[in-house]
């Protein structure tokens, strides 16, 4: 076992890891470990843009931006948060334009700026260009532009290094970090990072779901190794749908055509978002539109031998403005639906997208023990984290711009610990239970398959827990993963070699998976309303009285709910009263 | 579509297909996957297997299908299966492809579907090569913004035009596909490749960058753009549809002008 000392550790190089790391390296001595090389990170798929008000084709201001996160996400959002995410958007932007992002640009030069759902001018009166982006792969340049960065500024990396525990020590303050174990992939070995300040940034747990826009990869590790921890998990119930990837496939198709002029449509070719969002339409946020999507499909209006998909239409618009604003979702659509969007509408149906909830923090990206305290030294950011500023839906966009601002924030306040802080003594037992879970992923236990309990837990899911959910059917949910769990038990996997043994890799992310379908589904059954990206059809009704709260769930052994505790956590509230929320 | 195809598949066998019209293919296929891993075999050598797969398969389907119901020792990168995150890249049928964005049924069926890793860089292990020496390159030609005017409190100013200049290089997903498909590198390691130039090219024609002149030195090097024998196998290895040749031109013709 190799044992490495660093002032701060990123777990992660996403946007957010990497946005940490851009700060944290030019303050304190980093290493960023990552278990994809970082170019492979989601942020990539990311296509649409990224908001701030920065105004440069129609009039904007950053309070409207607050309100509209603040709307978007049902008043579940801690209004302090989505403020400064609102101004801090703006220099974030410009950050990434000084470090040579190629943005659209304006005639005269500036950086173009497009529509997107739920962003509006003075709160909800029409769509506004808010969106700042490249072509649609905006995504793609960001995760480029901050590696370039990460390089410039040598920032050290350990690519295909999979950290599997967090080391928390007790100090006479409390519970602090002392590092992190990692598996490295080439080896097989574990490496101990001792560490004054930790960051997650490790992205998010589509993969609970079989329809998603999420990659292999995003299995939710972070956000487990902090439940395993003791740590509380905020908001997990709240799962984005976003409303178009492709039909049977998931492979997402971004808001930006719908932005650009795309229209949805059921099979009688009805515009149906005009009767569930007469004002924006199309451009409502995405837990509207994938729930109308849905609702078109359930009562029969679906399209396909199936009736099981809606049409996203492009077809009026010019193919030489198709080609240059989205040109990679179309070809997404040729290659794997054979469909020319010029001349044939795409298919397309809600996937899995986004994880509102995670490991809770502040506003400087600490994370919370419980409901009213962090833990100095311990940091998340990015979709691993819920700050909370998407609340109980994120608006399109708006996930970028988090990586943006609260990776920058993470590293920075991560640095400025370190300075002043002391290395905890990492105990000789640190590895222990890392080598436990590894070792028993190794022993033949029985004839169960990862991939086959994974595939079976992805579809009770998508059955399930997806868009609508009633007590019923999240009970169902939690009775199989209670089945999968006891099955998982008795895994046995083929690959006996310690080189890149990924056979190993995916049974460990199997447990994360597990863990963290539980943990979506113990919170969905505890919120008897609908509110956002969480619809219990047996509550249609946001329920402010009861659950305007956040809900923050621990591991309890002696909890009758599947093992899990749920307490709650207020919501921040500044300037803005809930209201109902029409668009 | 494909979840229909995987209903199908797990329904009982008296239910009736899809409606006849829309029933989708199924192909059988042979998978024949180049296997080496150093811990246990002294060469390499290849595996086959027999797969029956569906309508929008591709060739990551048919990896994971042996991975995760074979042969769990089989090993290769992927994360974003659909083309955006370059993990995937390797050789099939000869070509270097994203196995995540080659349809099956855009390939001949009729034979073995040969899986290889891509060439000139270190195996480690079946498909997953040593990719530090293709990122050292990538390293070496300064991939970052270089302007050492003071910052403005806005965004630098960029026309359209300027912008469009380098557009086609920003797409790069640093796959490694044109880099391990070029004759040149294969035979002389020490080349930059196509991908350190493609993204060189994507700085160097930046009307907001100012260290072109030093890329150009860096690539006027021996082992430098020079090496290019126009061969196009990169701009045909390119999952993205980069012109990569026309790049490397470009940039050629840059450090002739420069060293004018």
């Amino acid at each position: 076992m190799q044992v490495h000392k660093y002032d701060v550790v990123i777990v992660g190089a996403g946007g957010a890891g990497m946005r940490a790391a851009i700060e944290s390296g030019q303050r304190a001595r980093t290493a960023v470990l990552t278990k994809l090389y970082p170019t492979r990170s989601h942020t990539g798929a990311a296509q649409g843009g990224m908001c701030a008000a920065l105004a440069n084709v129609e009039e904007d201001n950053w309070e409207w931006h607050t309100f509209d996160t603040v709307k978007g996400g049902d008043y579940l959002v801690d209004q302090d948060a989505a403020e400064v995410m609102a101004k801090e958007a703006i220099d974030a932007v410009l950050d990434l334009e000084h470090m040579g992002l190629p943005f659209n640009r304006t005639p005269e030069g500036k950086i173009d700026q497009r529509r997107f759902g739920g962003h509006t001018r003075d709160h909800g009166k029409s769509p506004v260009r808010r969106a700042c982006y490249a072509a649609d792969r905006t995504g793609h340049m960001i995760l480029q532009t901050l590696y370039q960065t990460c390089i410039k500024h040598n920032v050290e990396f350990y690519n295909e290094f999979y950290v599997l525990d967090l080391i928390m020590v007790d100090t006479p303050e409390g519970r602090r970090p002392a590092g992190v174990v990692s598996y490295e992939l080439a080896t097989g070995e574990l490496h101990v990072f001792q560490a004054k300040s930790v960051v997650f940034a490790s992205g998010g747990a589509g993969k609970v779901f079989k329809t998603t826009s999420n990659a292999h990869t995003l299995t939710g590790d972070g956000m487990a190794i902090a439940f395993r921890n003791g740590l509380p998990l905020e908001d997990m119930e709240f799962v984005q749908f976003h409303p178009t990837g492709l039909a049977g496939l998931g492979i997402l198709v971004s808001e930006a055509a719908r932005g650009e002029g795309g229209i949805l449509r059921n099979a009688d070719g009805e515009r149906f978002m005009e009767r569930y969002a007469p004002t924006i339409k199309d451009l409502a946020p995405r837990d509207i539109v994938a729930r109308s999507m849905a609702n078109e499909v359930r009562e029969g209006r679906g399209c396909g031998p199936n009736k099981d998909y809606v049409l996203l239409d492009l077809t009026h618009l010019e193919p030489a403005h198709i080609d240059a604003k989205l040109p990679d979702i179309t070809e997404f659509a040729r290659t794997y639906l054979g469909v020319e969007p010029y001349t044939e509408p795409v298919p397309v149906f809600p996937t899995a997208h986004y994880c509102m909830g995670g490991i809770p923090t502040d506003i400087k990206g600490e994370v919370f023990q419980d409901s009213e305290t962090t833990v100095p030294g311990l940091y998340a950011a990015g979709e691993v984290a819920c700050v909370s500023v998407h609340g109980s839906n994120r608006l399109g966009t708006n996930s970028l711009l988090d990586i943006n601002v609260f990776g920058k924030r993470a590293g920075t306040f991560a640095a400025e610990y370190a300075r002043d802080a002391e290395f905890l003594p990492v105990p000789d037992d640190a590895t222990k239970r890392t080598e436990a879970l590894l070792d028993n992923a190794r022993s033949p236990h029985g004839n169960e398959k990862v991939a086959a309990i994974r595939k079976d837990l992805q579809d009770t899911m998508d059955l399930n827990m997806q868009v609508f959910r009633t007590a019923e059917t999240i009970q169902k949910a939690l009775d199989d993963i209670a089945a999968l769990e006891e099955r998982y038990a008795s895994i046995s996997i083929q690959d006996q070699g310690k080189r890149f043994n990924l056979d190993l890799l995916e049974a460990v992310e199997l447990g994360f998976l597990l863990e963290l379908a539980k943990v979506m589904s113990v919170a969905a059954l505890h919120r008897d309303e609908s509110r956002g990206g969480h619809f219990r059809e047996d509550f249609p009704n946001r329920d402010d009285e009861n659950f305007m709260v956040h809900s923050m769930v621990y591991e309890d052994p002696s909890s009758p709910t599947a093992g899990i505790r749920q307490e709650t956590k207020p919501v921040i509230m500044t300037r803005y009263e809930p209201m109902e929320r029409k668009y | 579509m494909s979840t229909a195809v995987t209903e199908n598949q797990n329904k009982d066998a008296q239910q009736p297909a899809a409606e006849g019209e829309e029933a989708i293919p199924t192909y059988d296929i042979v998978l024949k996957v180049r296997r080496y891993n150093p811990e246990f075999d002294s060469e390499a050598h290849w595996d086959e297997w027999p797969l029956t797969m569906y309508g929008t398969d591709r060739v990551l389907d048919a990896l994971h299908k042996v991975k995760w119901e074979l042969d769990g020792s089989l090993s290769f990168r992927r994360s974003c299966a659909h083309g955006v995150c370059g993990s995937d890249a390797m050789r099939i049928n000869g070509r270097n492809r994203l196995a995540c964005k080659t349809l099956l049924k855009d390939l001949d069926l009729s034979k073995p579907i040969t899986v290889e890793p891509i060439k000139g860089l270190p195996c480690e292990k079946d498909l997953i090569v040593d990719m530090e020496p293709f990122f050292q390159s990538y390293r070496e030609i300064m991939p970052f913004l270089v302007n050492e005017d003071h910052t403005p409190t806005g965004e630098r100013y960029q026309s359209q035009e300027d912008r469009a200049r380098f557009d086609d290089t920003t797409k790069c997903i640093l796959c490694a596909a044109c880099t391990s498909s070029c004759p040149v590198f294969w035979t002389d390691g020490q080349y930059f490749g196509p991908a350190a130039i493609v993204n060189a090219h994507r700085f160097i024609f930046d009307s907001r960058d100012q260290a072109g002149d030093m890329r150009l030195e860096i690539l006027n090097d021996k082992e430098g753009v020079w090496r290019c024998r126009t061969t196009f196998n990169c701009t045909e290895a390119c999952p993205r549809g980069i012109q990569v040749t026309k790049a490397i031109a470009e940039v050629k013709k840059a450090v002739f002008a420069s060293a004018l």
